[in-house]
């Protein structure tokens, strides 16, 4: 086994996700054969090998701090599921 | 010859010419898609009342002499990228209703020519998945065959062309998600390279990897959508500021001293016995017009798939941590706060493989899992681009099928998300290494099923991919060929 239940439940945790335990019996035999799957990547040999974090060469993009024209508070806010007073209103924070 | 059957360029030269209006065209399109999208499910959203206030403005504007190259064209856009006012909903319940305030910048550029903007295109949710059977509005189908997919995850922007219910549109590209869905509906599909069309606006799946592209029904279409779209963005820092060369001078019509290479690990026994079949008389074609063909080799192609859905799901996972229920998209609550409140919204908002990426991804970076997973991956990365850049060094592209198989039935992969991955192999190492791919129609399996034709260039050499596509589209009809709806 490369991955049990309870690190499903850890992993679901981590990620926010509320899963029931119908999806958390098939994630677990499914992300199973999947690291099993990967592992063949250990085939090969990376020692000394650069990751790539990004397939194009590009440098740090710097620009002028300037101010520039954004959304604005209204069009912002417009999505919002709960709003108040120019600000995303949500449950409490601190229980 | 019907106006839904035009060309890109056809209709610019007709429309500039004032022998059509883009009212005319427009209201084609809607016909079209009133008699046929209901049974194909390849718009999530309509606007035929806007649409036909975009081509009287088009029009206004070709009147005045003003036209751009698109201007007055009826256009689609998969449902990924952010569109002001229109809703976008990623393929998702959970940004059902979301409307965004801004378009991205590919759609910006659209806009600015006075496109015509038909609607928005079904698709895998948030482009995660090889079929459109991930959308959470029900699965897009083949205009050929309406029990197979449509391939995915732009399975609305390639059924679109299929069926005649837009002139051109555009999709995104992680995996292979504009050129699969090409291939099993017999559309042109372009992934230009990482950094050639800003992603400024396009909803973020795995960012080391999207690209925005075109879809289309010629390659000289691909090259006249590309052309508007490609170039820097300051709003996009990954975007590359380099010169945007003129695509459509790029096109012709032989291929005398082009060096075109197979790569041995593409011509492999679980092939299709009809997909090797077309694409061995595709690369006939190109030899008989003079190209030279090259047998290559890229050795680290066995490891992509496992190589992708380490570093996609792991870009996925942290990506989509957005979807809080705060700004934007649908919210579920509990009794309890704010933690409650994420893990019920997210549980209740996405589907069932947008949460298995989630999961991977998350389980990828974790502590004590980081280096054996996600570092790793990159490293194999490292080797999969260098396999290219060596090859590139001998040849000028290359020529391999798009996918394993035909487009396969609806729910036939459902029960394996590995056999699923499994059908990118050909498309995947495209978007690891950066560079460009063009799929094109090359012929069809028994049952009339397209099959294409991939052609990968060299990081910004869309030029010459653009070229060799044209030259075997003059040579061969297949492109021409439509499924009777």
């Amino acid at each position: 086994m490369k991955i049990s239940r309870e690190q499903v439940v850890q992993v679901a945790k981590l990620a926010r996700l509320e899963l029931d335990n119908d999806e958390l019996d098939a994630l677990t035999g499914q992300m199973d054969a999947i690291l099993a799957y990967v592992d063949k990547l250990n085939e090969l040999d990376t020692d000394g090998i650069i990751p790539t974090s990004h397939a194009v060469p590009v440098e740090n993009a710097f620009r002028p701090d300037a101010p520039v024209p954004s959304l604005g508070t209204e069009k912002a806010l417009s999505n919002a599921p709960a709003a108040a007073d120019g600000c995303f209103k949500v449950p409490k924070v601190i229980e | 010859m019907s106006l839904t059957d035009l060309t890109l360029s056809e209709l610019h030269d007709k429309l500039r010419t004032k022998e059509l209006s883009s009212v005319e065209v427009t209201r084609a399109y809607l016909e079209r898609i009133a008699a046929h999208n209901a049974a194909l499910n390849i718009y999530l959203t309509e606007r035929p009342v806007e649409a036909l206030r975009d081509a009287e403005a088009a029009d206004r504007r070709i009147a005045a002499g003003e036209a751009a190259p698109l201007t007055g064209i009826p256009l689609a856009l998969k449902d990924l990228l952010v569109t002001e006012g229109i809703r976008t909903t990623c393929g998702s319940k959970l940004l059902e209703n979301f409307i965004p305030p801004y378009n991205g910048t590919a759609v910006h550029k659209l806009r600015d020519s006075s496109a015509v903007l038909l609607g928005k295109l079904n698709m895998d949710e948030f482009g995660m998945g090889s079929s459109n059977e991930n959308s959470a509005f029900g699965p897009c189908r083949n205009p050929w065959d309406r029990e197979r997919v449509a391939g995915g995850s732009s399975g609305g922007s390639a059924a679109c062309i299929a069926a005649r219910l837009a002139a051109a549109s555009l999709g995104t590209d992680t995996g292979g998600s504009i050129r699969q869905p090409a291939s099993h509906c017999g559309a042109v599909g372009l992934k230009p390279t990482y950094g050639r069309v800003s992603r400024y606006g396009v909803v973020a799946y795995a960012s080391s990897l999207d690209q925005v592209g075109p879809v289309t029904r010629t390659v000289e279409d691909s090259a006249l959508l590309l052309q508007t779209i490609a170039g820097y963005d300051r709003a996009d820092s990954t975007s590359i500021d380099c010169p945007v060369p003129d695509y459509r001078a790029a096109l012709r019509n032989d291929l005398k001293g082009v060096r075109v290479g197979l790569p041995k690990e593409y011509f492999i026994d679980g092939l299709d016995p009809e997909v090797q079949r077309t694409v061995a008389s595709a690369i006939d074609v190109l030899r008989d017009l003079g190209a030279e063909i090259v047998h290559v080799s890229l050795p680290h192609t066995d490891y992509a798939v496992a190589c992708y859905y380490l570093i996609a799901t792991a870009e996925a996972s942290s990506n989509l941590a957005r979807y809080d229920g705060v700004r934007y998209g649908r919210r579920v609550t509990g009794e309890g706060g704010l933690i409650e409140m994420y893990n019920r919204t997210r549980g209740a908002g996405f589907g069932d493989e947008v949460k298995r990426r989630i999961m991977l991804g998350t389980y990828a970076l974790s502590s004590g899992y980081y280096d054996a997973y996600y570092l790793k991956a990159q490293k194999v990365r490292t080797l999969i681009r260098q396999d290219f850049l060596d090859v590139f060094a001998q040849v000028d592209v290359l020529a391999t099928p798009v996918a394993p198989t035909p487009a396969f039935r609806l729910g036939e992969k459902g029960a394996d998300p590995l056999q699923m991955y499994l059908s990118d192999i050909f498309t995947i190492p495209v978007n690891l290494a950066g560079t460009c791919g063009l799929s094109l129609p090359c012929g069809f399996a028994a049952g009339k099923l397209p099959i294409g034709l991939q052609l990968i260039g060299k990081p910004f050499g869309e030029d010459a991919l653009l070229g060799v596509g044209h030259a075997y589209q003059q040579a061969t009809d297949w492109h021409k060929q439509q499924a009777e709806l």
